[in-house]
Order: structure tokens, then C-alpha cells, then sequence
């Protein structure tokens, strides 16, 4: 089948790649960009382990085709912090223990930032509700949800 | 990789993607949200050779509550969109109160009213309530269109009115009698799963109580979604009482769904949650038809 090439913004870095348009965008990340920060569990868009933001908006990246990102702008989760300079939300997962083997975390965390960002102070009932689509095996989701109050919270303090 | 090789075309107007499908019709597919078509191509359970992306269409995507007094939107409004409109929460309220329910915020950032309602999956939410605000669906090809009701498109098991070069383009919601109270519940395993049944109901009442029209529309408990009739008919001219509400909500699980069990709730499980979300549905929509005299 016929290439296409496309330029994307990823984590603020120009990207210019010439794919075939059957290339799922998580595959993409992972095999043609080694950013395996973005886990594929299901790809059938139920366990949001995939989660990335796509110009700014939580989506799976498992259910996209790379080529559909030309010319946007896209963020992974190794956009975020650093290992020396964590993101807060990612020192209050640390914090609160809100994850044990870390495969859902890069997909839990996408889905938070733009959700913390529109909701500072939110409920545990939202919370629960924000991460609805995304499936963690190991931790009951209770250090979860304690990790986003903390991340709430430093939020509005430093505001 | 997990598709299948496809040609990918990804027309930037309306009138090109009419062009491009009168071109490929019956091989190629419409792309909207691809939050339904994407994953059965993943396992390969379609295999299209043609993908035709309407993301670019930027004419499908507009919102806009028209002077007629009713809701038009485009076919690639989100959910997210809909969710969150306030024109849609002024103009069809039971639409923005549905909206939570389908699938899961990040899906929902993707996913298209297009998409969903030519998809025609039985649990799914918006083919209900369309077919309960008795909207009207324009289906376009190269030089011509038609205008389908909602009840009308749903024909059988994820089959609709469409014709393999049409493109659903707008939905039509008209403007619901004054004092129409309604209200949407479902059953699902966990938030933002498909429903194991839900009920979607409106009821309209004069100044004095009585019913003047009543609906209920059922997902998930058949092959489309289920309109009662008996049910409904059974309010019309009466003041809906609790116990009527229940009788009616009774009927409709006896007499006018037929559902098949899945691995998730059997047939009788499906009628026993009609019963109880048709009564639920159908008292919070008096209640609030009885509060909009009131205020
Ligand atoms: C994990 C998960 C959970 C979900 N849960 C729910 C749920 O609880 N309730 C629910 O209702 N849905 C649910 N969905 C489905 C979701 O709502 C989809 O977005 C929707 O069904 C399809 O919309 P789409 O825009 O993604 O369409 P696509 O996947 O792009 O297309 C679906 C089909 O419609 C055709 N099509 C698309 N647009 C048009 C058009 N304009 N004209 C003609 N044909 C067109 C396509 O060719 C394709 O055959 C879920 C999906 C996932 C992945
Ligand atoms: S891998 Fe995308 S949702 Fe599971
Ligand atoms: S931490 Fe293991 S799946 Fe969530």
C-alpha cells in the first residue's frame, strides 16, 4: 500500500515519517519512535493503558491511525516528568503508592492531567469517574484516587 | 501489523468524501471517531479496502440550534461535544443527561454521533434516543439526499437505512412539546460499559396532570431500538399514578421487547431490568414535567 509521510509534534519534538496508513498510532510511538512509555494492553480501546493526549484531549492511541496525526500536536507520558524531576502528579503516585507494577500508570496519568487541569478541586465520586476507563489489575484503584486528591491539592496550594 | 492493508483518503469537503464514495461505495468505509470501526479492524473482522477519514470534513462537524427551535448537528460532533453543549443541554436535555453513559471520557474525546448511530449497535445509547426525540437523520450521496426518521433507519442487527455510497451528514432533533418531562437510566456492569438494558422516556402533561403524549424506547432488549407502544398508549388521556407508571412499565417488559440473553444477562434478567428502568424512567420524566408547571 501506498506511504504517507506525515510531521507530528510529540512531547514538543518535530517528527517527519513516512508510514503506511494501517499503522496504529500506538505502534507508531513504540516501534517507529521507541517512546514505550505508552502501553498497549487490549487494542480495542477497554483498558486505556494506551492513553495519550492528542492535541490536548485523553484519547486511545490504539484506536487511530498514525497517519491521522499530520500536522497535530500530541503528548506522551514521557512528556511529563523526568526520573530526577518528577511531574507532580507523578510524586503524588509516589506518594500515595498509586501504582505496584506501573503498566496502566502512563495511560492513568494522560488521562488525569487534562482532567485536573479543568477540575482543581474534585470530588472522589469525579475521580472515579475520570479514570472509569482505565483498567489497573494491581492496586483496587483506592491509591489512585488518594494520589490525584494529593495532586489536587498541591495544585491549589501553589496556586 | 493488526489491519489489513488499506487505501487511506482523507477528502477535506463534504463534497469531495460524496465524490470519493460514489467512487468506492461498497469497499470502502467512513471513518468518523473510530472507536467502533477501528478495534473489528484490529482483530480483522472487516477488512475495508478503502478507508475514507471524514476528520478533515470540517462542515460535518457544526452545532447549531436553528431558528425552527430545533437542534441540528453535524454527524462528526463529538461526544465529548454533546456532552458538554450548552445549546444541546437547553435544546434536547436528554441528550446532554445521556451522554455520560456512553463508554468512557477518553472515548468519548473521539467518538461521533455519526458513527454511533450508523454503527447501530443495539447497547448503544444515542440510536435509542434519537429514535425517542423522533429526530430526522439526512443521509447524502453524489447529487441527491433523503431524509429518514430515526425509527425508520434502524431496519435489523446493526443494519440501517444507509446505502453503501450514502454519508449520514445532520441529525435533526425537533423541539419537544411544552411541558414534556424526561429522562434517561440504564444498567451496566461498570460506568461506561454497554448497557445491559436502559430506557429512555418523555411524557408531556397538561395543566391539570393528565398525559397528554407519552414514549418509551428501550436499548439493548432487541436488534434495534424497541418503541413501545401498548405501554405509552396506556398513559395518554390518564393521570400518570405510580401504580399506572408500574402497570405500564409492566406491559412493555411482558409484552413488547423480546429480548435474547447474552453472556452478561439473560432474556429474563433484560425483562426484569425493563420493567424497573421503564418505571424508573417514566416517573422522573412526570416528575418533571409536573415541576416545569410548577416553576
Ligand atoms: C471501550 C469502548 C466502550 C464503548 N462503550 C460504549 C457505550 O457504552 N455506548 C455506546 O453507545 N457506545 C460505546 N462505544 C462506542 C463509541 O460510542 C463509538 O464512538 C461509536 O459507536 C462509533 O462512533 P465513531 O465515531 O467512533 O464511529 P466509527 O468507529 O468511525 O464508525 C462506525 C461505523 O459507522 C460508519 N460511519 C461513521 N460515520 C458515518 C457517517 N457519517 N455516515 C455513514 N456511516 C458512518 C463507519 O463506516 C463504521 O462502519 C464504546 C467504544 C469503546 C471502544
Ligand atoms: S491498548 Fe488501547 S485501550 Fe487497551
Ligand atoms: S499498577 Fe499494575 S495495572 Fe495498575
Amino acid at each position: 500500500m501506498k506511504k504517507q509521510t506525515i510531521h507530528v509534534t510529540i512531547n514538543g519534538t518535530e517528527y517527519t515519517k513516512t508510514i503506511e496508513p494501517r499503522l496504529l498510532l500506538s505502534d507508531f510511538l513504540r516501534h517507529e519512535l521507541g517512546l514505550t512509555g505508552t502501553h498497549v494492553g487490549c487494542e480495542h480501546g477497554v483498558c486505556g493503558a494506551c492513553t495519550i493526549l492528542f492535541d490536548g484531549e485523553p484519547v486511545r492511541s490504539c484506536l487511530m491511525f498514525a497517519v491521522q496525526t499530520d500536522g497535530h500536536t500530541l503528548q506522551t507520558v514521557e512528556g511529563l516528568g523526568t526520573p530526577d524531576k518528577l511531574h507532580p502528579l507523578q510524586e503524588a503516585f509516589h506518594e500515595a503508592h498509586g501504582l505496584q507494577c506501573g503498566f496502566c500508570t502512563p495511560g492513568v496519568l494522560m488521562t488525569l492531567i487534562p482532567f485536573l487541569e479543568k477540575n482543581s478541586d474534585p470530588t472522589e465520586t469525579e475521580i472515579r469517574e475520570a479514570i472509569s476507563g482505565n483498567l489497573c489489575r494491581c492496586t483496587g484503584y483506592q491509591h489512585i484516587v488518594d494520589a490525584v486528591k494529593i495532586a489536587a491539592h498541591k495544585n491549589t496550594d501553589t496556586n | 501489523m493488526k489491519p489489513a492493508p488499506f487505501e487511506y483518503i482523507a477528502p477535506q469537503s463534504l463534497a469531495e468524501a460524496l465524490d470519493v464514495m460514489d467512487q468506492y461505495g461498497y469497499d470502502a468505509k467512513l471513518l468518523a471517531g473510530g472507536q467502533s470501526l477501528i478495534p473489528v479492524m484490529n482483530f480483522r473482522l472487516a477488512q475495508p479496502a478503502v478507508i475514507v477519514d471524514l476528520n478533515g470534513v470540517s462542515e460535518l462537524a457544526r452545532l447549531s440550534a436553528n431558528g425552527d427551535g430545533g437542534l441540528h448537528i453535524g454527524a462528526m460532533v463529538r461526544h465529548s461535544q454533546l456532552e458538554h453543549s450548552p445549546t444541546v443541554a437547553a435544546k434536547a436535555p436528554l441528550v446532554a443527561e445521556t451522554m455520560p453513559h456512553v463508554a468512557h471520557p477518553q472515548i468519548r474525546n473521539r467518538g461521533t454521533i455519526g458513527g454511533s448511530l450508523a454503527h447501530a449497535d443495539p447497547a448503544a445509547e444515542l440510536p435509542a434516543i434519537m429514535v425517542a426525540l423522533q429526530a430526522r437523520f439526512r443521509l447524502q450521496r453524489m447529487g441527491g439526499e433523503r431524509w429518514v426518521h430515526a425509527v425508520d433507519f434502524y431496519q435489523a442487527l446493526f443494519t440501517t437505512a444507509l446505502e453503501p455510497e450514502e454519508i449520514l451528514v445532520e441529525i435533526v432533533v425537533p423541539p419537544l412539546p411544552a411541558h414534556t418531562g424526561y429522562a434517561f437510566h440504564e444498567v451496566a456492569r461498570r460506568h461506561g460499559d454497554f448497557a445491559q438494558a436502559g430506557a429512555a422516556a418523555l411524557v408531556t402533561l397538561d395543566k391539570r396532570g393528565v398525559c397528554r403524549e407519552a414514549r418509551l424506547v428501550y436499548l439493548n432488549v432487541g436488534n434495534i431500538p424497541v418503541q413501545t407502544q401498548e405501554a405509552a398508549a396506556a398513559l395518554v388521556g390518564a393521570t400518570p399514578t405510580p401504580d399506572l407508571i408500574k402497570a405500564a412499565a409492566q406491559t412493555a417488559a411482558q409484552k413488547e421487547i423480546d429480548p435474547a440473553g447474552d453472556i452478561h444477562a439473560s432474556a429474563d434478567y433484560k425483562r426484569h431490568l425493563a420493567a424497573v428502568l421503564g418505571q424508573r424512567a417514566l416517573q422522573q420524566a412526570v416528575t418533571r414535567a409536573k415541576e416545569s408547571w410548577a416553576s
